[in-house]
């Protein structure tokens, strides 16, 4: 999984703020900066200075005073001017403090830093924490909040107490009570522990459980560390509400996971189900379409390396047009001569499957291939205070939907769709009505086989690409097709669906290995039941 | 199996599976006495009654034809009968004592009910004389075909038949290669392998010369009086020239039971073949 | 069918398996290495394997060639039959592993297990390791095929749900947690029934056991297929339904020669493992059970003597390439798949039989 952390997604919402901040009308200078008075060695001006900056309203407060806590604030020597070093090596690169121009690099030696002390880190800190709290972007507010929650020094809570009756937001106000009763814990009045304890009962913040947690922890005698019963029933009754929540959205997560593995499994056995549907014959190189659709993402994306962005559009098309011009040639080269010996066609497509592994690993090297995601996949969406759901599985779960309907309406609605059912149905008969079977036959392939690339494309977002990774679903695609029934597209829908979550959910406590052989048994045991699927064909094209 | 001249020990799964400890299973348990009750049998495929509340008596002996347009269920009734087919509802009897639908194919088949199909089904693999053997009545479970030897008695029961269905000349030639005609007759001879007390027949003369079909007509009136007959056909001609009584079918039903005459003379009858 | 009436290409496969039994033993024994005509015990080790792959080969033909079942899973069977005999070999180590632990092969020691797992019990006892080698096998078969066979799974999907069994059993031979020595399986073996196995009358001795099994289940799955029952099998294999409706039970027709099938695979890796010197779970991989089908595609299937000429011609094949062109094997096998299925569906005894007859 690429997915980025949660830490990179409040730093865009805070880059997101600087620049709103930036553009913001009727601001203190920056030339106005008191920052000459934090060099030398007053600590009482230097404090003031900080704290007038931080009130300046400038746009650079923030960057200014991070940069001092963090000890990058310097002043170059040969001119007394205020900059702020990149990093804190020997040699850095700098920029202006007060317009953030780039001033090349420079010696350490040359620089003077500006000294603090733990008192003025405090002082920073509550600046630094009112600023975040005054930003006007409702989400960095809500993020600069949660950042707050394990620091607990008074000019942090100063802050908040300010900040909080100015609040309009209802989430940021109470992520603000939330973060303040995780202050208020520690207090000695056993009154106002149990009322932090009920202020921060049902937040979803991380540090809360932590610190739920720690309220019923136990000394080295086994005496518990919070003297009063009530706070203790209090916080364990939160706890175990916070893990119910926790478990809710792991469940929320894991069916999340289950579709996209669904939906993947789906489209790669759409195809199948098609193929077996019309022309009763596996193609058993069914999974190296899906090789192939995989090997064309990526090799579109190396075709066009400053275009990763739009590749993906590029590669959904050639990736289709590739497995069905492949999957056309094999039905004409070679299934169409197998007709009616389905175990023959499964052999000779085995072969089929085992040359084009071959190709790849002739072309492409038998080792796995990156393909890269783009910047608009990765991340997560987050969903209230604790789901993210990763941007590439929701994008795979839209186009595989899309892929699906497509296709059903294509069947549906279209003249190929009408002689696909003919055939399907009935072969003799749509031949004497003039459908052409062995054209049907071809495109019906090339249709299957150019849904697998697709699902190839989906698949490269999720995994690397090597030149077996055909292999590993061609089985999996089989199941599904044989639990949803053959001929039917929506059996294959639930049937898929059904399998992906399964297999999540069985993950957990049975490992990914025992999982698949679980499904396996499942599947032989439940065609004893019903052999013909979840949906079966009736009637007499059903007995023969 | 149903085992019922073995009532000291009852059959274990052992005796199921080989068949083992009931020798002649195949040939003293066939309590059905060639009599069949279908009463108000229903079938569905996707909504489509095949077959709706069919009810149909066949006595012993009895030679009966069945008529009906296409999709009347003709062959439904028969997939029902043989077990191959489940019905939606309704009761299939063999006799007094056999429950035909919870039955399989094979219990069937050995409790005598033999089956010919309305496209010639025959082991091509394999020769003429083969498929005779295969078809004889006999214990037909692993342990016995294992051991089964070509006796004396087998060899002339199956020259007799091949002489009967005229085939004497192509015993060892592969089934496959016979001609659609030879097929057929084949099917028969199968058919009168096996002994069955009630035959199934469906469309037996489609593909055959007129003298072939009237040697089947001859065939088949020869053996109803011993075993009973039901007889599936197109064949109008034919239909008269063996039918004492007929069952028309329609849309899944009996529309009209009688003499040939009678149902031929039959209002409903006549608005469903003619239209009129 | 011919070869169910025409018995002279038996006569080919016993001479040959006598020619066999009685030259190479001579030839790696008694002919000096420095002679022309010595047989080095490299190639009495590879014929080996190949009478092995022809024992596989026959138990697939069985069940394809005459019960009308690919299975594309055979080679779990051979895997399992292997496994059983490997577990003999570690045995027999004994303390003479890296660890020294008489009870123990090495991997568990590694494992830190501190008992012989329940599966191991036993197999310190040859008669018992045989046992296994063909219970194992046969009782799985046995289970999966009178589900499988009950519920009427034919065709295609017969053969995908074995390939799913040979794949389920290689993810989970793949576990350490097995028991079975994880993703390195079983090997280091020192002797069986306490002759060294790195010697060459060793060797010989399973050369010689590997011949005669090979024509003892030849023989046997001859009066198999020429018995009322082999004939049974042609019947369900061609017109599955019209057997039911003559009277035979066709699923217990398929269970058992099915798990007859099994058993002679099992017995092929069993004999196959001693020779080889190791068994792990690659032995179960899909491809290996779908490539023996097409050493019975190649030799001809239905015929019993096809499955053994395929088995030999293939694996050929297979030394020659990997040796000389291994980047060009794998398109070899894929060509040989679509072209014996498109121009030769008999095989070459099929081939080779219409030859003779025009």
């Amino acid at each position: 999984m690429s997915a980025l952390t949660y830490s990179s997604t409040i730093g865009r919402l805070l880059l997101a703020s600087c620049l709103l901040l930036a553009s913001l009308p009727g601001i203190a200078a920056a030339a106005d900066l008191p920052l000459a008075k934090l060099m030398g060695f007053d600590f009482k001006a230097k404090s003031a200075a900080i704290t007038a900056i931080a009130d300046s309203g400038s746009p650079r407060a923030a960057t200014i005073l991070g940069a001092l806590l963090d000890g990058r604030l310097l002043m170059r020597k040969a001119d007394s001017r205020m900059v702020i070093a990149a990093t804190s090596e020997p040699k850095t690169a700098i920029s202006d403090a007060l317009d953030g121009s780039e001033l090349g690099s420079e010696e350490l030696v040359n620089l003077k830093k500006v000294v603090i002390n733990n008192q003025l880190r405090l002082v920073l800190r509550g600046a630094l924490a009112r600023l975040g709290l005054a930003n006007s972007d409702r989400d960095a507010r809500l993020a600069a909040v949660e950042a707050l929650a394990a620091d607990d020094t008074p000019g942090t809570i100063a802050a908040l107490e300010d900040a909080l009756p100015k609040e309009q937001d209802a989430g940021v106000k109470r992520a603000m009570q939330v973060v303040l009763a995780l202050a208020a814990l520690g207090r000695p009045e056993e009154t106002q522990r149990l009322a932090a304890v009920n202020i921060v009962s049902g937040s979803m913040l991380g540090e809360v459980r932590n610190r739920l947690a720690a309220l019923l922890a136990k000394d080295a005698e086994g005496k518990p560390l919070e003297p009063s019963m009530d706070v203790r029933v209090a916080a364990a009754r939160a706890l175990r509400a916070i893990d119910e929540r926790r478990a809710h959205y792991e469940l929320v997560q894991t069916i999340f996971f289950g579709l996209s593995l669904g939906f993947v499994l789906v489209l790669a056995a759409t195809g199948l189900a098609i193929t077996f549907g019309v022309m009763g014959v596996i193609n058993m190189a069914h999974g190296e379409m899906m090789m192939l659709g995989a090997y064309t993402t990526y090799v579109v994306q190396q075709a066009f390396p400053n275009h990763i962005e739009q590749s993906l559009f590029m590669a959904i098309p050639a990736a289709f047009l590739v497995a069905a011009a492949v999957g056309i040639v094999i039905e004409r080269g070679i299934v169409r001569f197998l007709y009616g010996r389905p175990l023959e066609t499964l052999l000779a497509t085995f072969g089929v499957s085992l040359f084009l592994q071959q190709v790849v690993r002739s072309v492409f090297s038998p080792l796995n291939r990156a393909v890269a995601t783009p910047q608009w996949m990765s991340g997560q969406l987050l969903l209230g205070d604790a789901l993210a759901l990763t941007w590439n599985r929701l994008y795979i779960i839209v186009f595989s939907a899309l892929v699906f309907a497509a296709l059903l309406a294509l069947l549906r609605f279209t003249s190929l769709g009408l002689h696909v059912r003919a055939v399907a149905q009935n072969r003799a008969m749509a031949r004497a009505m003039g459908v052409r079977a062995g054209w049907v036959d071809a495109l019906t392939f090339g249709l299957g086989s150019g849904v697998a690339g697709l699902a190839g494309v989906a698949l490269s977002q999720l995994t690397n690409v090597g030149p077996n990774l055909g292999q590993s679903y061609i089985i999996d695609s089989f199941m599904v097709v044989v639990f949803g029934g053959v001929g039917n597209l929506w059996g294959t829908l639930v049937a898929g669906l059904s399998l992906g979550i399964a297999n999540k959910f069985l993950e957990p406590f049975a490992g990914a290995v025992l999982a698949k052989i679980l499904v396996l048994v499942f599947i032989i045991l439940f065609i004893q039941k019903w052999p013909r699927g979840l949906f079966p064909q009736r009637g007499r094209a059903a007995e023969a | 199996m149903n085992a019922p001249d073995h009532p000291a020990r009852a059959p274990t799964w052992w005796d199921e599976f080989t068949h083992a400890g009931s020798d002649n299973v195949g040939f003293s348990s066939r309590v059905g006495d060639g009599t069949l009750y279908v009463e108000n049998i229903s079938v569905s495929f996707d909504g489509f009654r095949a077959l709706n509340e069919l009810t149909l008596y066949i006595e012993r002996g009895e030679l009966r034809c069945i008529i009906g347009p296409n999709g009347a269920g003709k062959s439904t009734m028969m997939d029902v009968i043989t077990g191959k087919t489940r019905p939606d509802s309704g009761r299939a009897w063999f006799g007094p004592q056999l429950n035909l639908l919870k039955m399989s194919e094979p219990d069937i088949a050995e409790a005598g009910i033999g089956r010919k199909f309305q496209k010639p089904t025959v082991f091509e693999q394999l020769p003429v004389a083969t498929n005779l053997e295969l078809a004889m009545r006999a214990a037909k479970g692993v342990w016995h075909s294992l051991r089964a030897r070509l006796d004396s008695a087998t060899l002339d029961r199956i020259a007799e038949t091949l002489a009967l269905v005229g085939l004497t000349a192509q015993r060892e030639q592969r089934a496959g290669a016979l001609s659609h005609g030879q097929k057929q007759w084949l099917e028969i001879g199968m058919l009168l392998m096996q002994e069955p007390q009630l035959l199934l027949i469906d469309e037996p003369v489609a593909g055959m010369t007129h003298q072939e079909t009237e040697r089947t007509a001859e065939l088949l009136v020869a053996l109803a009086g011993q075993r009973s007959v039901v007889v599936v056909e197109h064949d109008m001609e034919f239909v008269r020239s063996i039918a004492r009584t007929v069952t028309v079918l329609h849309e899944g039903h009996v529309l009209a039971e009688g003499s040939m005459h009678d149902v031929q003379n039959d209002a409903r009858v006549r608005e469903v073949y003619l239209g009129a | 069918m011919r070869a169910l009436h025409a018995p002279h290409p038996d006569r080919y496969v016993y001479g040959i398996l006598l020619l066999l039994v009685v030259l190479v033993p001579t030839l790696n024994l008694g002919v000096s290495e420095s002679s022309a005509l010595h047989v080095s015990t490299y190639t009495v080790t590879l014929l080996g394997k190949y009478l092995c792959y022809a024992l596989l080969a026959l138990s697939v033909d069985l069940v394809w060639g005459f019960g009308g079942i690919l299975s594309l899973g055979h080679g779990a069977f051979f895997a399992l039959g292997g496994y059983a005999m490997g577990m003999y070999l570690m045995r027999q180590i004994g303390a003479r592993g890296v660890y020294g632990n008489a009870e123990l092969p090495d991997f568990m020691v590694f494992l830190n297990w501190q008992e012989l797992p329940l599966a191991w019990w036993g197999f310190a006892s040859f008669p018992y390791a045989m046992a296994m080698v063909m219970l194992v096998p046969g009782v799985l078969a046995g289970v999966f095929g009178y589900f499988a066979f009950r519920s009427r799974v034919t065709g295609v999907y017969l053969s995908i749900i074995t390939q799913a069994l040979t794949y389920a059993l290689l993810l989970a031979f793949f576990r350490n947690e097995m028991g079975f020595g994880g993703n390195n399986g079983l090997t280091d073996f020192k002797d069986i029934l306490g002759f060294e196995l790195a010697a060459s009358t060793t060797r010989i001795a399973l050369f010689v056991a590997s011949v005669l099994a090979l024509a003892l289940a030849y023989g046997g799955c001859r009066a198999l297929v020429n018995s009322k029952f082999g004939r049974v099998l042609v019947a369900v294999r061609d017109a599955e339904s019209r057997a039911r409706f003559i009277g035979y039970k066709v699923e217990h027709y398929k269970l058992w020669v099915f798990s007859a099938s099994a058993v002679l695979a099992g017995i092929a890796g069993a004999l196959y493992v001693p020779q080889v010197g190791i068994i792990n779970p690659g032995e179960f991989s899909p491809l290996n059970s779908i490539e023996l089908v097409i050493w019975v595609a190649v030799g001809g299937r239905g015929t019993l003597y096809g499955a053994l000429l395929g088995a030999f011609v293939v694996n050929f094949a297979k030394t020659w390439f990997t040796g000389a062109l291994p980047e060009l094997w794998l398109f070899v096998l894929g060509a040989m798949f679509v072209l014996v299925t498109l121009l030769i569906p008999r095989g070459i005894a099929g081939y080779l039989g219409k030859e003779k007859s025009t």
